[in-house]
């Protein structure tokens, strides 16, 4: 706060007057220097609107440290005039005076003194008039007064020339009644206190405003990952449908459960060392359900359940190969499996949400590892109209309503549908997902029941995250390179809003 | 369930020329979608220049417009144009499928391909075939050759499985030998060179050859070469490698002889089949095949190709009710002979008598024919319905545990990081200061790079891997992350298992033991542990090569060990490329289901 009694001076002057007054001519008034006027506005204007101030810039004429020692004690060459007796004086002596040197020259070119070179002991300065008109110094008093515009231009430059005047800027306030005008301020609290509640102090108070402008403080607080919260949506949106969760907490799987048991055969590409990552150590898987694995193995080889077969030499070597599973559908196969090996059938829903592998060539938006996000319905006398019903329902909960189907190939499913949804945004059908009917060559050598078909469908976590928080590289979003500043950013997740 | 489909590339005006129409490309995508095709782009061999080459290269290369197709990685008969065109056609009903028929030639004596017994140790099929009196354009051989290539790179695995040789059989007289011989013992003169070669010499030219070197494997440690001989003891082919420059086709051949050598007889007949109904067309008696008879080691013989029809009888009552519609039986016979499945109502009015024709080896279970039943109605015709499958849901314990963890440990201030199951072994070991011997980590056999050589088995190198990366951040970083890492495990049927872990880092300027120490009380007040000894969880000085001498301790809970934490060593520092002192938390959640 500015000094309140210059606050209170300034306020009346600024009551006196109609128009409004200049912080700049209230300083010179008052003879106190323009800043702490300054100091004074910005506190009035804190206050509210008990003043309005606007700010102007104009440009003025100020006698330099040389102009005002002139405005004081005349011109240099005034000063050599009268500081020389009738007599005269001796150069040299002239010259050691301050203002010698110049006021010597220039009182010569005036004509007001002469030089007697050949004066007996040494050059000698005589005076040539008796009175002057010093109108340097006239000059500059005028500018000291404030009357500088009664100089003409030419005037003016001579002088700064001289470096005797010199042009400024002067920032100034000019300063008008506000609509909550005063001449009385009284202190303004920056906050409430217990002791203003417990006092009752408060209700007299004035309380500084708060700048809405700014931002609050960010609290210090711990931020969940946006995938793992798009995870959680996804995981709440299969429970809301009644569907278990698979444990899927088994990253290597065999080749068996990831590949054979699901009908896809030996020679498939996706069993290919460009495709799936497989382990040196523990290399082989060597426990399998001996009598199921002669099913598959005569299912693949030979056919059988309704199934030509794919008519090949099946290698139990092949099927033994441990690998870091390519999909979860490996964990569905033991679910369903384990299904088939209860007594009576009972109907199930599962679903999983979790990580699997390929040994792909890495790209924007495909990374050696990502998550799986299926489902799983097994129950007697399901259509291929019931598992679009479900997908429906599913996408319906992810705010995704407009839905197609495209025939598609699956070595595990048959009928196989890419599923498609029409997004606004992009004005065209962009793919979803993969979904189908599994095969019966995978269900009944586990030992399903004949009428019971199993539908599925499958899509990636990472792909619908990517495109409902705008991320273009995968790289932005999953892994150690991924900017906290991302993390600590993201919004909630609503999958349907 | 990701797949990978094989894209045909043709040019549209021929296919609008051969479909009878012309579509707009948006009609087309469409007919495709359908159909279970993707129109995957429209493009030119001059855009495909220019896009790979750069725009100079591209000046004066054909602009007729080219579709790509994406087709089903089963359906070896769309990977051609005649492919295509024919299924279109049927499934638009303006055409009946043909019948492919095998005829015996003119002369009454088949051409004959004699394998002998070498060929059992390195690729012991062989199948064979004539295209007679065919008539080829530029068009039409430009397809027959591409449809070689698609074959060799979807159904015969890169050659692996299955190799094609096609020959002009009025330069070669039969019969034929397959055999195979030494390498050094091989010598001819392969397509398109100026000279002859030896088997050994053709593989070290074709090493650096783009295309071919990727086949030199199959037989390049193989003690014999597969080879074909003429009765002339011409080379007609090494397979899989390369064909003999004497017996090449061209334009003005007039009658083709195919061969097929194999290591897998069923995709061998398979390609024969898929060869020959391509293109038989244009043979002077459409869709007549001329046998040849192969005979074996052993003395059978038989004649290809098969071009086998096969019957299957389903009722339209299974069909209806896998789809999920009520169609008479006369609409779905319909339907299913609009897929190329000649079908007919059998007496009883219900049952249904489906041809499967040779092009459609894809078929091989009633649940094919459904499916081509509901693609032919229009997947997007069948009312979508909601099935009566009556679930109570329950979620996995230990998912469970783990989501209400993260939404506490966010609570008290520490940041999700979600971290690579995969790593280098370093990640997991010197730069943790261990030995990777003592980690009981799962090795990769074949890691295009280091970042995939180990499955982690902690998720510690992860989290300070985020640290590093965020450096710029302000101080303190405190991360943490609840997932599996992977480790050896005997008792697993696959010798390995996931375990769930926690484990949290506090980065500043000062090691801030307290904090994370703090950290593990609340996860234990979290799981209703309480501070003490016996029930209760308590924390022991141990020596641990990772952390800070004196400044690690060991975590007990209900008298189990379950983790660790501490001051991270200044060396795991470093070696993390970090800069200040860090202290760290692991545990093992599992105990606490």
């Amino acid at each position: 706060m500015a000094d309140t009694g210059l606050v209170e001076t300034l306020l009346r002057r600024v009551e006196k007057v109609d128009g409004g007054v200049d912080s700049q001519d209230v300083a010179t008034s008052l003879g106190v220097d323009h800043q702490a006027i300054v100091g004074a506005v910005k506190s009035l204007q804190a206050l509210g609107d008990v003043i309005s101030a606007e700010q102007r810039s104009s440009k003025h004429w100020e006698l330099t440290g040389e102009g005002c020692e002139i405005a004081e004690q005349g011109s240099h060459e005034a000063r050599v005039v009268s500081s020389i007796p009738e007599e005269g004086m001796p150069q040299s002596q002239l010259m050691k005076l301050a203002f010698g040197k110049v006021g010597f020259s220039k009182a010569m070119s005036n004509k007001w003194i002469r030089l007697d070179k050949g004066h007996e002991g040494g050059p000698r300065i005589f005076k040539t008039v008796e009175s002057l008109e010093d109108l340097v110094r006239d000059k500059l008093l005028l500018v000291q007064k404030g009357q500088a515009s009664q100089l003409e231009e030419k005037e003016k430059n001579e002088l700064k020339k001289r470096k005797l005047l010199s042009e400024v800027t002067v920032k100034s306030y000019w300063i008008t009644k506000g609509s909550c005008f005063s001449t009385t301020i009284t202190k303004q609290e920056t906050e409430l206190t217990p002791e203003m509640i417990a006092s009752g102090s408060w209700k007299e108070k004035k309380f500084k405003p708060y700048n809405f402008e700014a931002m609050g403080v960010a609290p210090d607080c711990g931020h969940l990952h946006p995938l793992m919260k798009v995870r959680t949506q996804f995981r709440q949106i299969f429970l809301e449908m009644g569907f278990t969760e698979m444990p899927t907490n088994n990253f290597i799987e065999s080749s068996f459960w990831n590949f054979d048991s699901l009908f896809q055969p030996q020679q498939h590409p996706a069993r290919d060392q460009h495709d799936t990552f497989f382990l040196s150590d523990p290399a082989q898987a060597h426990e399998f359900p001996q009598d199921y694995l002669e099913r598959v193995r005569k299912v693949h080889s030979e056919g059988g359940f309704g199934s030509q077969g794919y008519k090949y030499d099946w290698k139990i070597e092949e099927a033994q190969k441990n690998i870091l599973r390519t999909h979860t559908t490996a964990v569905s196969a033991r679910m369903l499996y384990k299904l088939a090996q209860q007594e009576k059938f009972t109907p199930v829903k599962y679903f999983s949400i979790d990580r699997v592998f390929r040994n792909e060539t890495l790209d924007a938006t495909h990374l050696a590892e990502f998550h799986q996000i299926e489902g799983v319905v097994a129950d007697y006398g399901l259509t291929l109209g019931d598992l679009m019903g479900i997908l429906h329902q599913f996408f319906n909960k992810l705010g995704i309503t407009k839905l197609r189907f495209k025939p598609a190939y699956n070595p595990y499913t048959e009928p196989s549908m890419e599923v498609f949804s029409y997004h606004e945004g992009l004005k065209k059908w962009v793919e979803l997902g993969n979904s189908g009917v599994f095969r019966p060559e995978m269900l009944l050598p586990m030992g399903l029941p004949e009428g019971v078909t199993v539908i599925a469908w499958g899509l990636s976590l990472e792909r619908p995250t990517m495109i409902k928080y705008g991320i273009n590289n995968i790289r932005e979003l999953v892994g150690h390179k991924v900017n906290l500043q991302m993390v600590y950013d993201s919004p909630v997740c609503r999958l349907d809003s | 369930m990701v797949v990978n489909m094989p894209t045909v590339s043709v040019k549209r005006d021929l296919l609008f020329h051969a479909l009878g129409r012309t579509y707009t490309d948006e009609e087309f995508d469409e007919l495709c979608f359908e159909f279970g095709l993707e129109l995957d782009e429209i493009t030119s061999e001059k855009d495909i220049i220019s896009r790979e080459q750069g725009n100079t290269k591209a000046e004066g290369a054909s602009d007729v417009i080219l579709y790509k197709i994406d087709v089903p990685a089963n359906r070896y008969d769309l990977l051609c144009l005649e492919g295509l065109v024919r299924g279109l056609q049927v499934f638009k009903q303006k055409m009946e499928a043909p019948r492919y028929r095998r005829v015996s030639p003119a002369s009454r004596t088949p051409q004959r391909l004699v394998i002998t017994e070498e060929t059992a140790a390195v690729r012991p099929h062989a199948v064979a075939a004539v295209l007679r009196n065919i008539t080829f354009t530029q068009e039409r051989y430009d397809s027959f050759i591409e449809l070689q290539e698609k074959l060799h790179q979807n159904v015969c695995r890169k050659r692996t499985l299955v190799a094609i040789g096609t020959h002009d059989l009025d330069t070669i007289s039969g019969p034929f030998t397959y055999t195979a011989k030494p390498p050094g013992d091989i010598r001819f003169k392969p397509l398109n060179q100026a000279k002859e070669y030896t088997a050994q010499e053709l593989m070290s030219l074709y090493k650096t050859d783009s295309h071919l070197r990727h086949y030199l494997h199959i037989i390049e440690d193989e003690p014999l070469y597969p080879v074909i001989y003429d009765s002339n003891g011409i080379v007609l082919s090494m397979p899989p490698i390369i064909n003999g420059d004497h017996s090449k086709i061209s334009l003005n051949t007039k009658n083709v002889f195919i061969e097929c050598t194999a290591t897998d007889l069923t995709k061998a007949k398979i390609v024969l089949d898929m060869m020959v109904t391509m293109f038989c067309e244009y043979c002077e008696e459409p869709f007549t095949v001329e046998e040849a008879e192969v005979v074996y080691p052993d003395g059978r013989t038989c004649q290809y190709p098969e071009l086998a029809y096969r019957k299957e009888t389903l009722s339209a009552d299974f069909i209806n009710r896998k789809v999920g519609i009520s169609e008479s039986t006369e609409h779905i016979a319909q339907l299913l002979t609009k897929m190329c499945l000649l079908s007919e109502v059998m007496s009883d009015g219900e049952q249904i008598e489906v041809e499967i024709p040779p092009t459609r080896s894809d078929v091989i279970h009633a649940c094919d024919i459904m499916e081509d039943a509901a693609m032919a109605y229009g997947f997007n015709n069948i009312p979508r319905t909601t099935p009566r499958t009556y679930t109570v849901a329950n979620q996995l314990p230990l998912n469970k545990l783990s989501e209400l963890l993260r939404q506490d440990l966010a609570a008290a201030g520490f940041t999700e990081a979600l971290t690579f199951a995969l790593c280098s072994q370093e990640d997991i070991a010197d730069k943790l200061l261990k030995n990777i011997s003592e980690t009981r980590a799962c090795h990769i056999s074949n890691p295009k790079t280091a970042e995939f050589q180990v499955a982690r088995t902690t998720l510690l190198s992860g989290l300070l891997k985020t640290v590093a990366a965020n450096r710029k951040m302000p101080l303190p970083l405190r991360l943490f992350e609840i997932s599996d890492v992977v480790l050896k495990d005997e008792t697993k049927d696959v010798g390995a298992r996931n375990n769930r872990r926690l484990c949290a880092v506090y980065y500043n300027k000062s090691p801030g033991f307290e904090v994370i120490h703090g950290l593990m009380d609340r996860v234990m007040q979290l799981l209703e542990v309480k501070p003490g000894q016996g029930d209760g969880y308590h924390i022991q000085a141990t020596d641990d090569s990772t952390f800070f001498p004196g400044r690690c301790a060991e975590i007990f809970a209900r008298g189990k060990s379950i983790g660790r934490l501490g001051v991270l060593h200044p060396d795991v520092i470093n070696r993390f490329e970090l800069t200040m002192p860090c202290s760290a938390l692991d545990i093992d959640i599992e105990p606490f289901l």
